[in-house]
């Protein structure tokens, strides 16, 4: 059930009529004492490889009859040392690899590894570049959202929404794909700015596609939010108080569904988001059905604050004037001896970093996404490393899973929303 | 962020709670760093997380560095921040290298942080930095049998065999 919190800083998600009531999700208690011939439990491996883990994730559940006794989640399954692998290569060379971590979320990723040594290098972005950013990143929350949303109803067995997200989805992609010139991994967010201009009309069709985003939303809204299974499996289920999520350290929309308009967007602005005014959904209750209603709820508002942004999209280089960090343009080349020399420098041994230390965090789709670097003064990071919300989130599931039934905890893992990518990175 | 000014009060007063914890301070870039002894660390945490003027309630994160070939070799950093007032404290214990097979060791704060639990792990696993008193400090993303701790500056990228059917055989070790 959602209603206003006293404390929102921002729209509450509104009720809907549906005739079903939020209880509490309770399993049988477990008797005290030994374990007797009628009580026997049974560890049972959920994964790695299980549809419904979202990735490659082993959960070990302790069963009894169909109630959740105790549960720990095993990764590490895909850890491809993208830390490791950073240290490695020049500043530049380092953004699509960290893309690659959380798959979903590669524009946050960017920008996340962007801004930290945009702190270092003390180096100014272009507001032209900020806005192009934030239409960046909405998009992409949108095209997360919209996975999440799919493959969760699939899990809950409702697969046409499955296929009509996926076909949204595909959409975003094909913006990404006619301003970045890729559909996933763009490369799109550079150190100093953004990579490209964005084509002629590519705002035009980008404010339809918000427009059609807007009304598909609400279809999809549609189809769970009177559907009784979805309401009876959703509500009521894996409800964990703020405060222990807070001890949990878990952030995003987890945390707004119980209540706590905690938002970096709102809270710390960062890439001009203090331009826009959005609103920040939140849940009273902090069950899975709050979980869902704010990540739709957030669609929505991402679609406004793309819509804010495009049509205040201010005039303006798209990248930082500073040619010690960014390319010079092209047709300077043939030109300027000046601008070949950097173009040389940027292209073989990139731009160097004062030492020091950053961590600057930005509102992922799923939480707080860090970044933290450390420069040594080389071309290259000597340490990169993601604060990455699944990693931090999944440690909530034991409390949201614990003593309800095996089914819910298929429902509690589709709502927490881990990306494998981002937590073994 | 506290303003320099702001870190030195609060460098001052912790200084009078808990006596030889603060090493030192730092404001570069807007950010402000305390740097805490290894054995203060837990009384300044809690001091950080309990003082009604301070109130660092949320650890966002919790992350390992290896500075080498500096001499204080590791340093563990504790991304603070009061969510009431949206500031962060970054805090950063930094700790020798006893030299192989020791490892460097601090207190784990999972008590005062529970979401702490997965870091330290990760921490441990890629620094081979040992939490004292961690519940279940096990590797967490290599494999429970690797040796060697992937992610200390002196730990070389790359020349480990990729291990697929057709080569299982030879590669060694590959049965462990």
């Amino acid at each position: 059930m959602v209603g206003v919190s006293e404390r929102t800083a921002g729209e509450s998600v509104p009720e809907l009529a549906t005739g079903v009531v939020t209880e509490p999700v309770t399993a049988p208690q477990a008797p005290d004492g030994d374990l007797g011939p009628d009580r026997e439990l049974l560890t049972v491996n959920f994964g790695p490889h299980h549809p419904a883990t979202h990735g490659v994730l082993r959960l070990l559940v302790t069963l009894e009859g169909e109630v959740v006794r105790d549960m720990k989640p095993f990764v590490g399954y895909v850890h491809t040392g993208i830390e490791k692998s950073c240290e490695d290569k020049s500043y530049w060379k380092v953004i699509p690899l960290v893309e690659r971590a959380d798959y979903l979320a590669y524009h946050f990723n960017a920008l996340v590894f962007c801004m930290a040594v945009e702190r270092l290098l003390d180096e100014p972005v272009p507001p032209r570049a900020q806005y192009l950013r934030v239409i960046h990143c909405e998009l992409n929350r949108i095209h997360s959202h919209l996975v999440w949303l799919g493959t969760s109803a699939m899990d809950l067995g409702a697969i046409s929404v499955f296929w009509y997200c996926f076909r949204e989805r595909d959409k975003v992609l094909d913006a990404f794909e006619a301003s970045t010139g890729q559909r996933m991994h763009t490369r799109y967010i550079q150190v100093g700015g953004v990579a490209e201009d964005i084509p002629a009309g590519w705002d035009r069709r980008v404010l339809e596609l918000v427009d059609d985003l807007e009304e598909r939303v609400g279809q999809y809204e549609a189809m769970l939010d009177r559907n009784e299974i979805f309401l009876r499996r959703t509500k009521g289920v894996g409800i964990v108080d703020e405060q222990r999520l807070l001890e949990l350290g878990v952030t995003g929309p987890l945390l707004r569904a119980a209540g706590n308009p905690f938002d970096l967007r709102k809270a710390a602005p960062y890439c001009s988001y203090e331009d826009f005014d959005f609103k920040i959904p939140v849940g009273t209750v902090g069950d899975c059905y709050d979980r869902y209603r704010v990540r739709v709820a957030e669609m929505r508002e991402s679609c406004r604050i793309v819509r804010q942004a495009i049509e205040g999209l201010p005039e303006g280089p798209r990248i930082t004037e500073n040619r010690k960090v960014a390319l010079p343009p092209r047709h300077e080349l043939a030109t300027s001896m000046e601008a070949l020399i950097h173009h040389f420098k940027l292209v073989t041994e990139g731009f160097r970093v004062p030492p020091g230390e950053a961590y600057v965090a930005i509102e992922g789709p799923r939480g707080e996404l860090g970044c933290f670097v450390v420069a040594d003064g080389s071309a290259k990071p000597a340490r990169v490393h993601f604060r990455d919300p699944s990693f931090v989130n999944l440690q909530a599931l034991r409390d949201m899973t614990v003593d309800g039934y095996v089914a819910d905890m298929i429902v509690n893992l589709a709502m927490l929303d881990p990306i494998l990518g981002g937590i073994d990175r | 962020m506290p303003d320099p000014a702001g870190l030195e009060l609060v460098a001052h007063e912790l200084r009078e709670q808990v006596p030889d914890a603060v090493e030192d301070t730092d404001y570069h870039r807007d950010v402000a760093t305390l740097i805490i002894r290894p054995a203060g660390i837990l009384d300044a945490l809690r001091w950080l997380r309990d003082e009604p003027s301070q109130r660092y309630h949320f650890l966002a994160s919790l992350h390992a560095a290896d500075y080498l070939p500096a001499a204080p070799r590791f340093g563990v950093h504790y991304e603070l921040l009061n969510l009431e007032r949206v500031e962060r404290l970054h805090v950063k214990a930094v700790l020798d290298d006893p030299g192989a097979p020791a490892l460097p060791e601090i207190d784990s704060c999972v008590d005062l942080f529970p979401t702490a639990e997965f870091q330290e792990r990760e921490a441990y696993d890629m620094f081979g930095i040992r939490f004292r008193g961690h519940p279940d400090l096990r590797r967490i993303l290599m494999p429970d049998d690797y040796e060697g701790y992937p992610q200390r500056r002196d730990f070389p990228i790359g020349g480990e065999p990729v291990l697929f059917t057709h080569n299982e055989a030879t590669t060694p070790r590959w049965w462990e």
